[in-house]
């Protein structure tokens, strides 16, 4: 368990090195930063600007300089006009540094400020995915062959099939233009969060469906639940503490993926319902060649996924006595 | 001793008889065996043929007489459908499309040349800059299509080569590289993707003039790149599992070639199971498209793609007017074809399963 810990652990930090330093050089060598304007600028403002992001330094010190732990500003404090406590430490040390763009924030300002409305967005869309999921998934399986099993098998083809984004423009449609139930967009109350939360997670419940069906019919068919029925236990008993525990293993494997999935739906989403999140941040700072602010949310997803997709394998263990990790 | 000769001669009776009853029989193929079992499951097998005649309807367009997919007539604001028996067609064709290649060219001539300036009416509505509908989401499937194809073929090509080294390999080498997969499994590509399309678009002319690398080109690769992880992993799956199988040592007893060996029973094998994921990868590849399309990133006018057509319908939405044929018939052309593709992918993979075989 130590060591299966300790090795992905190793492998997680040999993949932030990779993905930090490639991105690193990357946006540094590119030409054209986010300075750049219709009118050149006053050579004066130039070199004050580049002076303020390090931009003159050597690259390998500017790299240093990025990633920490430790700071290599010589000016100290007083050039950045603060007391200190805003003093860069580097990625190493959780600090994403200064945003090109949004002058006066600092990356990690933004995340502070967007993040908890995305991941309020992202656990909304999956507890819709999950429940909606599972259910038509169980009652596919249970009512196999059934109009009701194929009709929900359609839909749940048809989910994955159409991007999320017309999914919510038929929701907007719908449930806004037509039936003025919710808002048009914004971000405050619960009546915000349905409407997209439900188009984030609908093609997430319509993988969770398929993938709940395929796992409760092969273990319905098994030696286990005969041997339930054959006890006398009752329906609900066989089906939701001995069927359902074997029929769902292949959705928690799948939660992992599904999790960075909402994190990729979530900069569509975000973008058509005008929710302040990270995910529109991220596409922002894409287009405004705003390097520091991309590259730190990029970093904080890979965290993010990463962690979660250790935290469901070790959830598999528990769950299905048979997995053992894998400790070579 | 007497009472054995006589069992040998039973025996040699009967073995005869079993060969030529052996000789006589017809083995079943895994693809003939396969294509039985896509006939008889019917939604597949018409998925199958309605991707098939669509391929057909967009390989075809420059031929068929619909408008032009990109003139605009700025006079009007998004025109409803027209019914086909309302208005079948007018004379109101012009020849304008972005820069087409010399065959698609040529097509559209022989268009003009058979049709002269009749065109098809609106039956699918224009949108706001007077662009008929109908003809964008024709043309527009060719460009999804090839991206979609495109894109693929380059995951497949680096899935198999990767899977199949690393499979071949065994020990230490394909630890290494099975373990690298499974940490790129984890990064969330799409947002590497972006910062690297992004920074592409700096240099675009620059790739455009001296290596004659379009922005589309780049999609492509950088699409293929993030889609070949699972094809990586069946392959190799699949290799390390056929490589010690039983009927390749067989095979080899019988003195079969290291060709005949690859070429008869490891490709065919590992084929089945390329095949299946292939049907499942363009779709994903189509959705990935329209997201990028949908953040700006993808495919640029005056091109058109479904996904560029998708957002188009998405962006017209208003609490005003709901112009509902820019979202519908957009969306229900992409939405029946990526069905297709799923439904005759999973149909594949049931079709192939050499569990299966024989069963219905």
């Amino acid at each position: 368990m130590t060591r299966f810990l300790l090795r992905r652990f190793m492998w997680f930090a040999i993949t932030l090195f990779t993905v930090v330093t490639i991105s690193f050089f990357l946006m540094r060598s590119v030409r054209g930063g986010p300075f750049d304007t219709d009118r050149a600028l006053n050579e004066a403002v130039r070199i004050n600007i580049e002076a303020r992001y390090h931009l003159d330094w050597p690259l390998w010190k500017q790299y240093a300089h990025y990633v920490g732990p430790f700071n290599l500003d010589r000016h100290g404090p007083e050039f950045l006009g603060g007391d200190g406590s805003d003093l860069f430490g580097g990625v190493l040390t959780g600090d994403f540094g200064p945003s090109f763009r949004y002058r006066d924030y600092t990356v990690n300002d933004i995340i502070a400020q967007s993040l908890p409305i995305s991941a309020l967005l992202g656990t909304v869309a999956m507890m819709w995915a999950l429940a909606l999921g599972i259910t038509t998934g169980m009652l596919s399986a249970l009512r196999r062959g059934s109009g009701l099993d194929i009709s929900l098998r359609l839909a749940a083809t048809g989910g994955i099939a159409l991007p999320n984004f017309v999914i919510a423009g038929f929701l907007v449609i719908l449930f806004v233009f037509l039936v003025p139930l919710f808002p048009v967009a914004g971000w405050g109350s619960l009546r915000h969060m349905l409407l997209p939360g439900f188009a984030l997670g609908a093609p997430f419940a319509a993988y969770i469906s398929r993938l709940t069906r395929t796992g409760m019919l092969e273990t319905l068919s098994q030696d286990h639940i005969r041997t339930a029925w054959a006890k006398g236990l009752t329906p609900r008993l066989v089906i939701m503490r001995h069927a359902l525990k074997g029929g769902i293993l292949p959705v928690v494997s799948y939660l992992g993926p599904a999790t960075a999935g909402i994190l990729t739906g979530s900069l569509v989403i975000e973008k058509i319902f005008y929710i302040p999140g990270t995910g529109s941040h991220f596409v922002n700072s894409a287009l405004n060649r705003d390097y520091t602010l991309s590259m730190g949310v990029t970093i904080l997803f890979t965290v993010l996924v990463y962690s979660l997709n250790l935290v469901v394998d070790l959830a598999y263990t528990l769950l299905d006595p048979r997995i053992k990790l894998e400790d070579e | 001793m007497r009472a054995n000769n006589e069992r040998w001669d039973l025996a040699g009776r009967d073995m005869e008889a079993l060969l030529a009853e052996a000789a006589a029989l017809q083995g079943e193929s895994l693809w003939q065996d396969a294509r039985r079992r896509l006939r008889r499951n019917r939604t597949a097998w018409w998925s199958l043929l309605f991707l098939l005649a669509f391929g057909l309807l967009s390989l075809c367009a420059p031929l068929l007489p619909i408008p032009s997919p990109v003139a605009l007539d700025l006079q009007t604001e998004p025109m409803p459908p027209i019914a086909p028996w309302t208005e079948f067609g007018n004379h109101n064709y012009t020849r304008e499309y972005w820069e087409l290649s010399a065959i698609d060219s040529a097509a559209v001539d022989l268009r003009a040349a058979i049709f002269d300036d009749w065109q098809t009416g609106s039956w699918m509505g224009r949108d706001s800059k007077g662009r008929d509908i109908l003809s964008r989401i024709v043309w527009g499937s060719r460009t999804s299509i090839i991206v979609a194809l495109i894109a693929t073929l380059c995951s497949l090509a680096i899935g198999v080569t990767y899977g199949a080294f690393s499979g071949l390999s065994g020990g230490r080498i394909d630890n290494l590289m099975m373990r690298i997969v499974d940490v790129l499994y984890s990064v969330p590509f799409i947002f590497v993707v972006i910062f690297l399309i992004t920074i592409v678009n700096e240099y675009r002319t620059e790739l455009e003039d001296n290596w004659g690398i379009g922005r589309e080109t780049v999609f492509y690769l950088v699409i293929g790149a993030i889609y070949w992880l699972t094809m990586a992993r069946v392959v190799r799956g699949q290799v390390l599992s056929l490589k010690n199988s039983e009927f390749i040592e067989a095979a080899r007893v019988l003195g079969a070639s290291t060709r005949r060996i690859l070429f008869v029973h490891l490709v065919p094998n590992v084929l089945s199971i390329v095949i299946v994921y292939l049907t499942l990868t363009i779709p994903a590849v189509m959705l990935f498209e329209a997201f990028l399309s949908f953040l700006g990133l993808g495919i640029e006018p005056p091109k058109v793609s479904w996904g560029l057509l998708a957002v188009d319908g998405t962006e017209a939405i208003n609490p005003l007017r709901i112009f509902w044929w820019l979202v519908v018939f957009p969306a229900a052309a992409m939405g029946s074809v990526l069905l297709a593709l799923n439904i005759l992918g999973d149909g594949l993979r049931d079709a192939l399963d050499p569990k299966l075989r024989g069963k219905d």
